[in-house]
């Protein structure tokens, strides 16, 4: 009798260590979700980098500017004779360039001597169309005996040029004020932040030419010579940036959304500035998205008002009339009206014939894309000269400053996005997460490194393309539509079908197993009373 | 600025646009007293889109469909949406025939990049279009996938130039339950360059449209001939719209049309952009104005062949400002006198159903006509079934006349399940004045629960079959494709003078399938959930109860003696 107790409690036994030690298991291994390996410690440090950036910047002294004693110092014999035939500080910058070759991001500063009529009388600071500077050597700056005391005395001009010409500290706190919440800095370049589009891979402008009264003009515009002279030398320049591709459209019957207002004393239309905010809106929808592509678009419209409503202008805060007709909208694009009724008389036959002058719409435009890429223009500081634009609308060194911003915007944006991929995953125990969703994460973590390792190298064309990478990676494996599949299968769900196997299975092993302890107490307390 | 350049120019130096725009509208009147309007929007457009040119200034091509041209190098892409069922007995042989629901077929370009892996390369590229074609039409072309795409062999030809008859860069879908609404039209009318602001575009109010028997919309891109020797071709835009209003319910059984009534708009100009802007009216049946009067008169005739036959024509020219006469409005007014009078049968018509009874099995019966009193001609028919009808085709059946009719040609791709749809094509010659049957059984497959639509038990759509056919013309038709002629009879190319080219749509069938009760995966869980435990528990007990055998329990009497005998303090027995 007592050997059948025992044999029963160890059935129970066994049975219950064949549901913890195989079932449970079993059970837990074909119902748990598949998560791949992510770098979580490598994404955590990046939540809270610090960025390094430094630039090379190459100081050379021409002749005259150093004491033969301060020459005998420079480690290589780099005092060069300054170009003896030039006159004008353009053709010096030009000539320099052809002497030295700058990579991508590094600044060269030519210090000329005080008494050089290179530069104008007021001009310390000369910035060319490359990566060079020609700094005029101050008299004060010349009581230093030695090189060091004389680098020193030049450091706070150097690093004036530096930020003029590659970065300042209000560039970057705009390129991170998006993702990374900062100290609020002055409005002004909250506004230049906010103007200009975001970065991205590449970009899609957009010419419309808007036509509202087809019946008494017939426009024509050669939009495909305009953008081959006017777009597409910048564009060229710009292509480390970002691949940009164009296409104009013309758009019949399509209205501004406000009826501009009839003014008697100039007799002509206006549109106040503060009516321009519902012209986009009816106008954007006859526009027509992008179907080739997923990129932001870049719209510029060219809008001839209606011989009714001719001529328009638009009109600023002050009431005054705006110079060049046309306005921009931040992270969309430009609108510029363009009145025709001065070029035919009222005897004119409808439908007119009329020719657009492309330079004049081009140049309005080039001016509003260089704002809405972020090319900024902020004033130099005093004492400064910056050289005039060249044919391609676009210096070296402006182009260096929009890829310091935008590598930097680039790797806020991407570590935003894998920072905020890895909490999500780790909140949300149910998400599926696959190789190829692991891989992307940390194909990203590996680009954002190497970038931010790049930029404290001072490499900024490498920076650029691992930040770019980066991005895309980290888009990617963000928006991978396998993540949302588990997304709403909730626990309680899960159990309430897992129940009905489970309570009638559990029950009897539970109560057995509490029996077999109690009888066990129970056995031990007897056994403790024999012994007393 | 250098406001100096001439900026009006006499019209001779001004460049000759390349893109061309046209714009008409035919009018019907059908005897049954339904009326018929067709409109038609031609833009042509002298570019290349093909071998990857990149084409990026648009002026009257749209430049979405454009740049979905050139992204996707696409060859011909024909896209419809169809709300209703065209009845060819009633309304005779419509211009651009069209399936209910949405049909897209494209043919792509052989580029050099999907030369070689063809099959893989087009199917991706399928696969994206539709996901961007659904959503400049918003429509739900996105459920375009391998299982409703098929690659007919012979049934859809290229209707623009090019040789190119490799069908591996054809790809055809149908979508019957597709519902098309304001929401299609919408965008329609955007591809056009006047919009609906002006021309015969201002028609299209969709309120109208839609409380009609018939719709359909369609897009048809396809690269032309731009003369006579196809030196240079041009890239054609096609835009038709095709509707039937209802003597009943949009007249309110009074045979008497007109343009306000139809659209509840006049026409008061022609869309400046358009080169030639026209509305053409039937009056083929009524030469003396005996049928019906049309008001007002025109001294302009037209006569066009169309559809294997010569037809005459009131033509309203839009861009002469006399049409509108001195109200400055045009409302064309159709009134009929009487109501007799037959129309010719058309020569080719088919209709399909599905019959046998119960869940498992079934048989779909396609019937063609070919009213021709003594011609004979062949027709090709196209079936494209999906995978949950397993067809079986040895069950395959062809009768004429009561006798068995061979398909001279047959091309039978058999369907994979959750991958791709049986695809039937065959040849069949039509004997004169006959019905011919095409039957074939099949059973119906068990989908897994989450593959049934919302609504199962509305039953599931077979797309329609397709005929397609050289009909023999009562007069000689037109080969020449580049002669100016009405857009309505510019669309199939015609080859030879004896015969043209005619397209008929079945109808889609609704075929039930067994439909589970769909609280069953649930029940199946909580039933074997149970009986695994009942058996569980008592196999438990088994194993852990220990038996003993237990003496009888003593008779009541027995133990009411013995308690008494307790409280005696005598033992007990």
């Amino acid at each position: 009798c007592l050997s059948e107790r025992r044999r029963g409690q160890l059935a129970a036994l066994s049975i219950a260590a064949v549901v913890i030690i195989v079932g449970v298991p079993l059970w837990w291994r074909t119902t748990e979700t598949y998560r791949a390996w992510l770098p979580v410690n490598q994404i955590n440090e990046l939540a809270n980098l610090q960025l390094q950036l430094s630039a090379d910047v190459e100081v050379v002294f021409a002749r005259g500017t150093v004491t033969p004693e301060q020459q005998k110092k420079v480690p290589t014999q780099v005092v060069i004779s300054l170009c003896l035939f030039c006159s004008s500080p353009l053709e010096a910058d030009l000539s320099l360039h052809t002497l030295s070759e700058s990579p991508c991001g590094s600044l060269v500063v030519y210090v000329i001597p005080e008494s050089s009529t290179l530069l104008p009388e007021d001009v310390d600071v000369y910035i060319g169309q490359r990566r060079t500077a020609l700094l005029r050597i101050g008299a004060q700056m010349r009581v230093g005996r030695t090189l060091e005391q004389l680098l020193a005395h030049l450091e706070p001009r150097i690093k004036q040029v530096l930020q003029v010409m590659s970065f300042s500290h209000t560039d970057i706190t705009a390129a991170l004020s998006d993702r990374v919440r900062l100290s609020p800095g002055n409005k002004e370049s909250i506004a230049d932040s906010m103007r200009a589009f975001k970065s991205s891979p590449g970009y899609e402008i957009t010419f419309s030419l808007l036509n509202p009264d087809p019946k008494s003009h017939r426009v024509h515009w050669d939009i495909e010579g305009a953008v081959q002279t006017y777009i597409q030398p910048l564009l060229t320049k710009l292509a480390p940036l970002a691949n940009f591709s164009i296409d104009s459209q013309t758009l019949y019957y399509a209205m501004l959304g406000v009826n501009p207002r009839y003014d008697s004393s100039r007799s002509a239309y206006t549109l106040n500035s503060d009516s321009l905010a519902h012209v986009i809106n009816p106008v954007e929808a006859r526009l027509g998205s992008n179907a080739a592509s997923s990129n932001p678009v870049l719209n510029f419209l060219l809008y001839v008002p209606d011989a009714h409503h001719s001529p328009l202008h638009i009109h600023d805060h002050k009431k005054q009339e705006v110079l060049s007709n046309a306005f921009h909208s931040p992270r969309w694009g430009g609108i510029m009206v363009y009145n025709v009724n001065g070029f035919y008389g009222p005897e004119a036959v409808f439908p007119v014939d009329i020719n657009i002058n492309m330079a004049k719409v081009m140049g309005v435009f080039l001016a509003q894309l260089r704002l809405l890429l972020g090319v900024q223009s902020s004033a130099p500081p005093p004492g400064f000269l910056v050289a005039p634009c060249s044919s391609t609308g676009l210096a070296d060194w402006e182009l260096d400053r929009l890829m310091w911003s935008r590598t930097v915007e680039n790797v806020a944006t991407a570590t935003t996005t894998i920072t905020s991929l890895a909490q999500l995953l780790d909140q949300i125990g149910n998400i599926v997460i696959n190789d190829n969703i692991a891989q992307q994460v940390s194909s990203a973590v590996t680009s954002l490194q190497l970038a931010v390792a790049e930029l404290e190298a001072g490499n900024l064309g490498f920076a650029l393309q691992y930040s770019k990478e980066a991005i895309l990676a980290s888009e990617r494996a963000f928006f991978d539509p396998s993540l949302l599949h588990l997304l709403y299968f909730p626990d309680d769900q899960k159990f309430a079908i897992y129940i009905p196997l489970f309570l009638p299975m559990c029950v009897p092993i539970l109560l057995s197993l509490l029996k077999i302890v109690s009888e066990a107490r129970q056995k031990r307390r007897e056994r403790q009373a024999k012994k007393d | 600025f250098d406001t100096s350049a001439p900026e009006t120019v006499d019209p001779s130096s001004v460049p000759q646009p390349k893109d061309d725009f046209q714009e008409e509208l035919v009018i019907r009147p059908l005897h049954s007293g339904d009326i018929y309007a067709s409109f038609q929007f031609r833009t042509v457009w002298e570019t290349d889109f093909m071998r990857g040119n990149k084409v990026s200034h648009y002026r009257l091509f749209p430049k979405s469909l454009g740049q979905v041209i050139s992204k996707f190098s696409v060859r011909e892409l024909h896209i419809s949406f169809t709300q209703g069922y065209w009845r060819t007995m009633q309304w005779g042989q419509p211009f651009q025939p069209s399936p209910p629901g949405a049909e897209l077929w494209v043919w792509f370009q052989d580029s050099a990049e999907c030369k070689v892996y063809a099959a893989g390369c087009v199917d991706g590229t399928w696969k994206e279009l539709t996901n961007v074609l659904s959503g400049i039409f918003c429509a739900s072309l996105n459920f375009i996938d391998s299982t409703n795409t098929v690659q007919p062999s012979a049934s859809f030809k290229p209707l623009g130039i090019g040789n190119e008859t490799d069908h591996r860069f054809l790809r055809y879908a149908t979508l019957p339950r597709e519902i098309v609404c304001t929401e299609n039209l919408t965008p329609w009318k955007k591809l056009l360059p006047c919009g609906s602001k002006a021309g015969l575009a201002v028609l299209l109010k969709s309120e109208k449209l839609f409380h009609s028997s018939f719709h359909s919309q369609a897009v048809h891109i396809r690269p032309v001939c731009q003369d006579w020797q196809c030196k240079t071709t041009s890239w054609e835009l096609r835009q038709t719209l095709n509707v039937v209003f209802d003597l009943h319910n949009s007249a309110q059984g009074k045979r008497e049309w007109s343009l306000f009534k139809m659209f509840s708009r006049t026409l008061t100009e022609a869309c400046p952009l358009a080169s030639s802007s026209k509305i053409y009216i039937d009056i083929t049946d009524n030469p003396q104005g005996e049928q019906f009067e049309v008001s007002p008169a025109t001294p302009l005739l037209s006569q066009a062949v169309v559809l294997g036959d010569r037809r005459t024509f009131s033509v309203y020219d839009l861009t002469q400002q006399i049409t509108f006469g001195t109200v400055r409005s045009l409302n064309l007014l159709i009134r009929w006198k009487s109501s007799e009078g037959d129309m010719l049968r058309p020569l080719l018509h088919a209709e399909r159903y599905v019959a046998g009874y119960g869940l498992q099995t079934g048989e779909i019966h396609t019937l063609m006509y070919n009213n021709h009193p003594y011609r004979s001609f062949p027709v090709l028919l196209l079936d494209s079934v999906p995978w949950y009808l397993r067809l079986y085709i040895h069950t395959l059946t062809v009768t004429s006349k009561g006798k068995d009719n061979k398909p001279s040609y047959i091309h039978y791709q058999p369907s994979k399940d959750r991958l791709r749809p049986h695809l039937l094509e065959m040849l069949v010659q039509l004997p004169p004045n006959s019905v011919t049957e095409v039957t074939v059984q099949f059973e119906r497959a068990l989908l897994k629960w989450t593959e049934y639509t919302p609504d199962p038990n509305h039953g599931f759509y077979v797309g329609s079959s397709v005929i397609s056919s050289l009909v023999p013309s009562i007069v000689a038709m037109d080969t020449n494709s580049t002669r100016e002629r009405p857009l309505f009879s510019s669309f199939f190319p015609c080859k030879e003078e004896s015969s043209y080219f005619v397209r008929v749509y079945t109808e889609p069938l609704l075929v039930n399938l067994p439909t589970p009760d769909f609280s069953m995966p649930y029940n199946v869980i909580c039933l074997t959930c149970t009986v695994v435990a009942v058996g569980y528990g008592s196999l438990y007990n088994l194993l852990t109860r220990s038996f003993q055998i237990e003496e009888p329990s003593p008779g009541l009497a027995k133990r009411i003696a013995n308690i008494i005998r307790k409280m005696r303090g005598v033992p007990p027995l």
